[in-house]
Order: C-alpha cells, then sequence, then structure tokens
C-alpha cells in the first residue's frame, strides 16, 4: 500500500471541504472494500478522509413508512435491528448475510452503495425497494443512482449521508453467494410495494438492474408460478470462471421464484 | 506521522504509524504481538480476527490510526496468566487445531460468538465461522470446540456472578 495523508474529521461539512480541496482524496467508510483495493494498489490517493468520526451519520430510524439509514451504520447494527426486522425484516436478512461477521462489524451501507459493486447486496434493496440515497447535496432515487459498474449517480466529492427505504408490503432476497468471497454470484431481491412489483437482480451483470419482464409477470399474481416460463436473458450478462452468462441468467430465475416463496 | 493511542489488552499504548499502517502492523511489529496472524491479507481468511470495542474484526482490514480511543482485545489478552481462557481451553481439549495458524482468528471470532449466544446450534457455530478458513482440521472439531467453549464461558460467568 502506498502512504497517504490521513484526515478524521468531525463534521459532514469538513469531510466535504477536505474531499473538495484535494481531487485524488478517497473518502473511508468501514474500509472493508477500500482498503484491499489500497493494498493492491489498485487506487492510490493522496489523502483518506476517514468518516469514522462523524457521529450523525450512523443510525436507524424508522418513521412515516420508511427505514431511513445512515451512511456509516454497520451491516450488522442493520442486520441486529429490532426495528428493520419488524418494518422491513428482507433488509435486516440481506444485511445479517453481507460477507461474514467480521467484514458486518465494519462495513457500511453508504460505502457499499457509493461503491457499487457489480455483486453488492445493498444495491438490490435499493433498487427493487425504490429507496431514496439522500447525500450532503441533494435525493437521488435508486433508479437515477446506479450507472454502471462501481459508477453511480454521485459527484467528485458528494458523500451520501443516509438512505430512505420505503416499507414493502411483502419483500424478499435470495442469493446464490459464491462460497469463497460471499458475493452474490447471482442475488435477487422482489419487492411488492405500493408503487407495484419490482425485482432487482445483483452480481448477474455489470450493475444491478431491473428484471422489467418478471415484474410484469409479478404484477398480475404474485406467486412464485408465476415466474413459469418467464426466463432472463443472458445477453449481457457476466461470465467468468463461477459461472457463464447462460448460467447466471438459469439462476436469475431461481433465485427470484425463492425470493418471492419466501416474501 | 500521525500518532495513535488506544487500549490493548487492558493496556493503554500510544505509537507513531503512517497513515497506512494497518492494525495487525501496529500489533504485530510495534507492539511485538504476534499471536495474531495475517494469513491470507485479503480480509478472508480471518486468521487475523481481533476484537475492536468488543467487536469481531479483521485486523488486516482496518487502519491503525483508525482505532485512536478504541478498546482492542487480541489473542494475548484472553487468558489469565497461565490459565487459558474457557475458549482457549476448548479447543485444546477438542483437538480443535493441527496447525494452529489459523486458532488465534478461530478462538477471538467464537469468543465474540459465545458472548451473544451461549449456546450455538452447528448450523450457528458454522454460519459465524464462515469468515474463518482453516486448512487443516475440516472444521469439524473446531465446530464442537466452539459449542463447549460457549458453554464453559456461560458456566465460568454464572459461577462469577
Amino acid at each position: 500500500m502506498y502512504d497517504f495523508a490521513y484526515h478524521k474529521p468531525a463534521s459532514v461539512a469538513d469531510a466535504v471541504k477536505l474531499l473538495g480541496a484535494d481531487g485524488e482524496a478517497k473518502p473511508l467508510a468501514g474500509g472493508q472494500t477500500l482498503i484491499p483495493t489500497l493494498k493492491q494498489r489498485l487506487a492510490r490517493p493522496t489523502a483518506v478522509v476517514d468518516l469514522g468520526a462523524i457521529k450523525d451519520l450512523a443510525g436507524i430510524s424508522v418513521a412515516g413508512g420508511k427505514v431511513t439509514i445512515g451512511a456509516m451504520t454497520k451491516h450488522a447494527d442493520v442486520a441486529a435491528s429490532a426495528d428493520v426486522k419488524k418494518a422491513l425484516p428482507a433488509l435486516a436478512a440481506l444485511a445479517g448475510g453481507i460477507g461474514d461477521p467480521a467484514v458486518r462489524h465494519r462495513g457500511t451501507i453508504g460505502g457499499s452503495i457509493a461503491n457499487n459493486d457489480p455483486a453488492a447486496d445493498y444495491p438490490a434493496a435499493c433498487l427493487a425497494l425504490g429507496a431514496t440515497i439522500k447525500t450532503n447535496k441533494r435525493e437521488i432515487a435508486a433508479d437515477d443512482f446506479f450507472r454502471g459498474m462501481f459508477e453511480t449517480a454521485l459527484d467528485a466529492g458528494e458523500l451520501i449521508v443516509s438512505v430512505s427505504f420505503p416499507v414493502a408490503e411483502k419483500a424478499a432476497y435470495m442469493k446464490f453467494d459464491q462460497p469463497a468471497s460471499r458475493y452474490a454470484l447471482v442475488g435477487v431481491f422482489v419487492a411488492k410495494t405500493a408503487g407495484g412489483v419490482r425485482v432487482a437482480v445483483t452480481g448477474a451483470a455489470a450493475s444491478v438492474f431491473r428484471w422489467k419482464e418478471a415484474e410484469a409477470a409479478l404484477s398480475k399474481s404474485f406467486a412464485a408460478a408465476s415466474l413459469d416460463g418467464v426466463k432472463a436473458s443472458a445477453s449481457g450478462l457476466n461470465s467468468d470462471i463461477h459461472g457463464s452468462a447462460e448460467y447466471r441468467a438459469h439462476l436469475i430465475g431461481v433465485m427470484a421464484k425463492r425470493a418471492v416463496a419466501a416474501a | 506521522m500521525p500518532k495513535v493511542s488506544l487500549t490493548v489488552n487492558g493496556r493503554t499504548v500510544s505509537a507513531e504509524v503512517e497513515g497506512r499502517t494497518l492494525l495487525v502492523q501496529l500489533l504485530r511489529e510495534k507492539l511485538g504481538l504476534t499471536g495474531t496472524h495475517v494469513g491470507c491479507d485479503t480480509s478472508q481468511c480471518g486468521a487475523c480476527v481481533v476484537h475492536i470495542d468488543g467487536k469481531s474484526v479483521k485486523s488486516c482490514t482496518v487502519l491503525a490510526v483508525a482505532t485512536d480511543g478504541a478498546n482492542v482485545t487480541t489473542i494475548e489478552g484472553l487468558a489469565n496468566g497461565n490459565e487459558l481462557h474457557p475458549m482457549q481451553a476448548a479447543f485444546k481439549e477438542h483437538h480443535g487445531l493441527q496447525c494452529g495458524f489459523c486458532t488465534p482468528g478461530m478462538v477471538m471470532s467464537a469468543v465474540d460468538l459465545a458472548k451473544r449466544n451461549s449456546n450455538p446450534s452447528e448450523h450457528e457455530v458454522r454460519e459465524w465461522l464462515e469468515g474463518n478458513i482453516c486448512r487443516c482440521t475440516g472444521y469439524h472439531n473446531i465446530v464442537k470446540a466452539v459449542q463447549a467453549g460457549a458453554k464453559a464461558m456461560a458456566g465460568a460467568k454464572a459461577a462469577a456472578d
């Protein structure tokens, strides 16, 4: 790892100022992706701005039909939250399945979403539940947030403050995880919401995406059998040593059915 | 260089570190606490697990400077003099190790589990140890050791109360 200057600001405003002053500075949330990335010298920031001391970035609140989670809230805290388990059990379960316990004690929702790993779990929840991502300067709908592989709508130096999830009538997340990394080979989040049925797929392509054909089928009847004969296309899906595009396409259908059955 | 002050195994320590110094490097190289191991160095194997403020974390994936003011416990902080911690004793009793390289991380993860769940099922133990990799044992005896250690910890706590 190359060395860097280290800053630990006490407020979002100070963090934004530090990031704005140095285009090569990187914000550090839980570090469970950034630190391995730095170790492999895949990134070489001049400075790391640690968000760990900013108190108001962590926390969970449930009000007005929404679960709002502060950007620096750890996966383990979301998984263990009685409020989240009650309002959005699928979200608590998803958080409890990220990585392993030690990773869940450090990793954060804001870090996961800002990184937008193609196989990360949280982006699927954001997209399927129609979450709103609040930053230091605006609110962004999940549909507009995830742009491509490791790409989001965030501007340089823009920080996620919190993520708001509308509670769903029914929701579940099922993933087929890659056994070494625990990342999703394919993960499918289904949600029956006030705005209709939404199905988000992670792990299968360059970025999380909505499976519209499944949404249409499930809108008629929210049952696993509604997906009989609905096939995900392998076109554009990832193909690697862990699974071909065709295999992933098949898994999308299997995981979607399991998620609907569990919801 | 940034200075970091933290509590390690009940002792207050201070050190000058670079921004890039990892917690495991601080523990091993500056403080001489070599019980915490570096296995994969890619956040997967769990040989480097320690507790920060009571929670198990991978010390190869935490910046030392970020732990300023934290309370860190390593494998060296478990035993009471020559008396093994109940989880360590259970690993010995149930042959929960062969080469021993992964053992410090296994024990630290297991202690964290046992504090939350004094009677974990085999499935719960295996799930909790997803981030701890052992290349020798096939995990069977590790799981037995963790279950026995968790019970022993609960028994010791009940006796102390």
